[in-house]
C-alpha cells in the first residue's frame, strides 16, 4: 500500500467538537433530517458512550466524525480539523488518525490476525516492514492474542476477532477511536472485558473513544454517556 | 536491507489464493487463452517461415524472377539469357539458372501420387548454402537422378528409411522413372509438402512442357564487398522489364508478403489469436470482478482505515499481474510441448522463439491488466460509510 503525506493533526483538549451539526438523507420531498443541530464535545482520553434507539442518527454521527461522509451543515471539528468543506483527500488523510472498530469486526479474511493488525500499522509513515510487524505483535500481545497471531479470522472466536479489531484500530496510533456496537455479538463477560481493554489501552495511548452501544452492561465503564433521539443529543 | 522497508503484506496474492479452486480455474482459463494464442501465432509464423525455407537456403546475393511471379507456388518463367546479360555487370561473379515447378511424385510404397516441388539446376553450380550439397549435386549428373528432401511429409513414402537402409529407391515423377541418389534437408512449407532437387537435364525430361530457354529463378552471386542493393538497382534499370531483380532479403520478403497479403491465412490465424485474447479477457474479468465484489466490505474497511482508493487499485492491478504470470507459465510450457508435437507430426518449423514468447506474455499481461482495469471500476462502489 502506498501512503499519502501525513496530515498534521494537532491535539488539543477537544478531540471532537460539533456545533449545530445537521445532516440530511434524500432530496426534494423525500429529504429527511437525520441529525438536528447536534452539539457535542469529546475531550482527550475521554470514553463517551452514545446511546439511543435504532434510526435515531447514531451511526450517521459516527460516520461524520469518522470523516466517512461529507459534512453538510453546521460545524464539525475533529482532531483540530474542520470537516465542513473538507476535501475528500483531507478526510482520507484524517482517517489515518482515527481508529475504527466495527460491529462485524470487518477483518480481512485472507490475512492472519497479525497481518490484519499490521494493515493498521502500515499506515504509519517511515517504518520498515519488520518494525510494522513488531508493532502488530506488540498489539496482539496487549490484547492477549500473541499465541493466535498466525490464525486466520475464521479460526478465531467472536471475542478474539473483536480483540484483533481493537489491536488493528490502535496499531496506527490513532488519536480518536470510534466503535460501533463492539460488544453486541459478545456475551456479557467478554463484552465487559473488551470494553475494559479498550478503555485501558485508549488511556495509555491518549486516545479519545466514542462508542455507540445499546449494551446497558457497560454503561458504568464510560466517562460520559450521551443519549440521542430523533437526531438530537440530550 | 532497503527492500525490507518497502516490503508489504502480499495482499493481492493473499486475496487471490484465499480460494485456491477459483485461482486454479482462473489460471486454467488464462493458460487456455495463452495456448490458443501460442498455437495461432505459431501457425501463422510457421506459415510465413516455411514459405521461405528454400529461399533461405539459396546461395545467392541477388535473385532474378519474372514480374508475373506471385510466389513460389505460382512462378512464371523468364528468358535464361537475362542471366547472361547480368554477367556483364562487373560486380556479378556468377549466375545459376533454376527451374522450379510442381510435379507429381508417386509414393514408392503405396503408389499414390502427390504434388512435390521440383527444383532443376546445373549440378556444377552451388545453389544451396550447404557444403555437403556440392558432393550430392555431382550425383545428379547422371540422368534420371534426384535428391529427395528427407523432411518431406510421410505421404511421399518411406524414402529416407529405404535409402538409409541401402535399398534402391526408384519411383516415378510426372510419369517418368527416377532414382533417388541422395537426401537433402529442406523442409515442407504450406505451399509444398515435399521437395526434390534434380539436374536441369532431368528436370526438362520430367517436365518437357517447360518453354525452351525459360527459367523460373536466376541466382546471382556478387564479388566480395559488393553492395547488393546498389547492384540490384543497376540490373533492374539495365535489364528488360520481363525480369525483376531482388536482393535475397527482398526475395524472402516477396514470398512472405504473398502469404500475408494475398491469402486469408495470415488474417485467419491472427483472428484466432485475437479470439484467444478475448476469451482470456472474459475469464480474467470474471475472476477479478467477482473477487472485487466478494471483498468489497474488506476494501471499504481499508478505505475507512485511511487507505487511498489508488492503493486499492494497485492491489487489483497486482492481482491482474499475478494472474498474468501464473497463467503464462503453464501456457508457455504447454506451447513448447504442442510445438514439438506439431513439428514431429507436420515437419513444420514451428518454434518457440524469444519474439513469440515475449509478445504472447505481453498480450497476456495486457489481457490481465486491462481486465483488472475494468474490474477496478467496481472498487468505486466500496463506500466506507456503509460498513458501519
Amino acid at each position: 500500500m502506498s501512503k499519502n503525506k501525513d496530515l498534521k493533526v494537532a491535539t488539543n483538549k477537544n478531540s471532537v467538537l460539533a456545533s449545530n451539526l445537521c445532516h440530511y438523507y434524500g432530496s426534494g420531498e423525500n429529504r429527511k433530517k437525520v441529525l438536528d443541530r447536534v452539539n457535542i464535545n469529546i475531550k482527550e482520553r475521554e470514553l463517551v458512550l452514545l446511546k439511543g434507539p435504532s434510526g435515531c442518527g447514531k451511526t450517521t454521527l459516527l460516520t461524520l466524525i469518522g470523516a466517512l461522509r461529507t459534512c453538510q451543515e453546521g460545524s464539525l471539528n475533529v482532531l483540530s480539523r474542520e470537516l465542513n468543506g473538507a476535501s475528500r483527500k483531507t478526510r482520507q488523510r484524517l482517517r489515518r488518525h482515527i481508529g475504527m472498530i466495527f460491529q462485524g469486526h470487518n477483518l480481512l479474511r485472507c490475512l492472519t490476525a497479525e497481518q490484519n493488525v499490521q494493515m493498521g500499522a502500515d499506515l504509519i509513515n517511515g517504518l520498515t516492514y519488520l518494525q510494522r510487524r513488531e508493532i502488530a505483535r506488540k498489539w496482539l500481545l496487549e490484547v492477549g492474542l500473541e499465541e493466535h497471531h498466525k490464525k486466520l479470522p475464521n479460526a478465531l472466536s467472536g471475542g478474539q476477532k473483536q480483540r484483533v479489531a481493537i489491536a488493528r484500530a490502535l496499531s496506527a496510533n490513532p488519536k480518536l477511536l470510534l466503535a460501533d456496537e463492539p460488544t453486541s455479538a459478545l456475551d456479557s463477560v467478554t463484552g465487559r472485558e473488551i470494553v475494559s481493554l479498550l478503555k485501558r489501552l485508549s488511556k495509555e495511548q491518549n486516545c479519545s473513544v466514542l462508542m455507540v452501544t445499546h449494551d446497558p452492561r457497560i454503561s458504568d465503564m464510560a466517562d460520559r454517556i450521551l443519549n440521542m433521539e430523533d437526531g438530537k443529543i440530550f | 536491507m532497503n527492500f525490507l522497508k518497502f516490503r508489504k503484506i502480499p495482499l493481492a496474492w493473499l486475496l487471490l489464493s484465499r480460494q485456491p479452486l477459483r485461482l486454479l480455474v482462473a489460471i486454467a482459463g488464462i493458460s487456455f487463452a495463452g495456448i490458443l494464442m501460442f498455437m495461432q501465432i505459431g501457425f501463422r509464423d510457421g506459415l510465413f517461415d516455411t514459405s521461405v525455407t528454400i529461399h533461405n537456403l539459396l546461395d545467392a546475393d541477388l535473385v532474378l524472377i519474372s514480374p508475373r511471379s506471385k510466389s513460389s507456388i505460382s512462378m512464371s518463367g523468364f528468358p535464361k539469357r537475362r542471366l547472361i546479360q547480368a554477367l556483364a555487370q562487373n560486380d556479378v561473379k556468377s549466375v545459376s539458372p533454376v527451374n522450379l515447378n510442381y510435379l507429381l511424385w508417386r509414393n514408392p510404397e503405396n503408389l499414390k501420387t502427390r504434388s512435390i516441388l521440383a527444383l532443376g539446376f546445373n549440378p556444377d553450380d552451388s545453389i544451396l548454402l550447404d557444403k555437403e550439397f556440392s558432393k550430392k549435386a555431382d550425383l545428379l549428373k547422371n540422368p534420371g537422378r534426384v535428391l529427395f528432401d528427407s523432411l518431406s511429409r510421410p505421404e511421399f513414402g518411406p524414402v529416407e528409411e529405404w535409402f538409409k537402409s541401402g535399398r534402391k529407391v526408384q519411383t516415378e515423377v510426372a510419369g517418368k522413372r527416377v532414382l533417388v541418389e541422395g537426401l537433402v534437408e529442406l523442409g515442407p512449407s504450406f505451399g509444398a509438402d515435399g521437395n526434390l532437387i534434380t539436374s536441369t537435364e532431368t528436370y526438362l525430361k520430367l517436365f518437357p512442357a517447360n518453354p525452351k530457354g525459360s527459367i523460373e529463378i536466376g541466382l546471382v552471386k556478387l564479388v566480395a564487398n559488393s553492395n547488393s542493393q546498389r547492384v540490384s538497382q543497376i540490373l533492374n534499370k539495365s535489364l528488360p522489364n520481363d525480369v525483376r531483380v531482388l536482393t535475397k532479403d527482398e526475395f524472402i520478403e516477396f514470398e512472405k508478403n504473398y502469404w500475408k497479403t494475398s491469402t486469408a491465412i495470415g488474417f485467419i490465424f491472427s483472428l484466432g489469436a485475437f479470439m484467444g485474447f478475448v476469451v482470456g479477457c472474459v475469464v480474467v474479468y470474471q475472476i477479478l470482478y467477482s473477487d472485487v465484489t466478494d471483498h468489497l466490505p474488506e476494501y471499504a474497511t481499508l478505505l475507512a482505515m485511511g487507505y487511498r482508493l489508488k492503493s486499492l487499485f494497485f492491489v487489483v492491478a497486482r492481482e491482474g499481474f499475478l494472474l498474468a504470470l501464473f497463467g503464462y507459465l503453464p501456457a508457455y510450457v504447454s506451447g513448447q510441448i504442442l510445438y514439438a508435437v506439431i513439428r514431429n507430426s507436420t515437419k513444420l518449423p514451428i518454434i518457440m522463439d524469444a519474439n513469440k514468447s515475449i509478445s504472447i506474455f505481453f498480450l497476456i499481461l495486457v489481457m490481465c491488466m486491462g481486465s483488472a482495469g475494468i474490474a477496478m471500476r467496481k472498487l468505486v462502489d466500496a463506500d466506507p460509510a456503509e460498513i458501519f
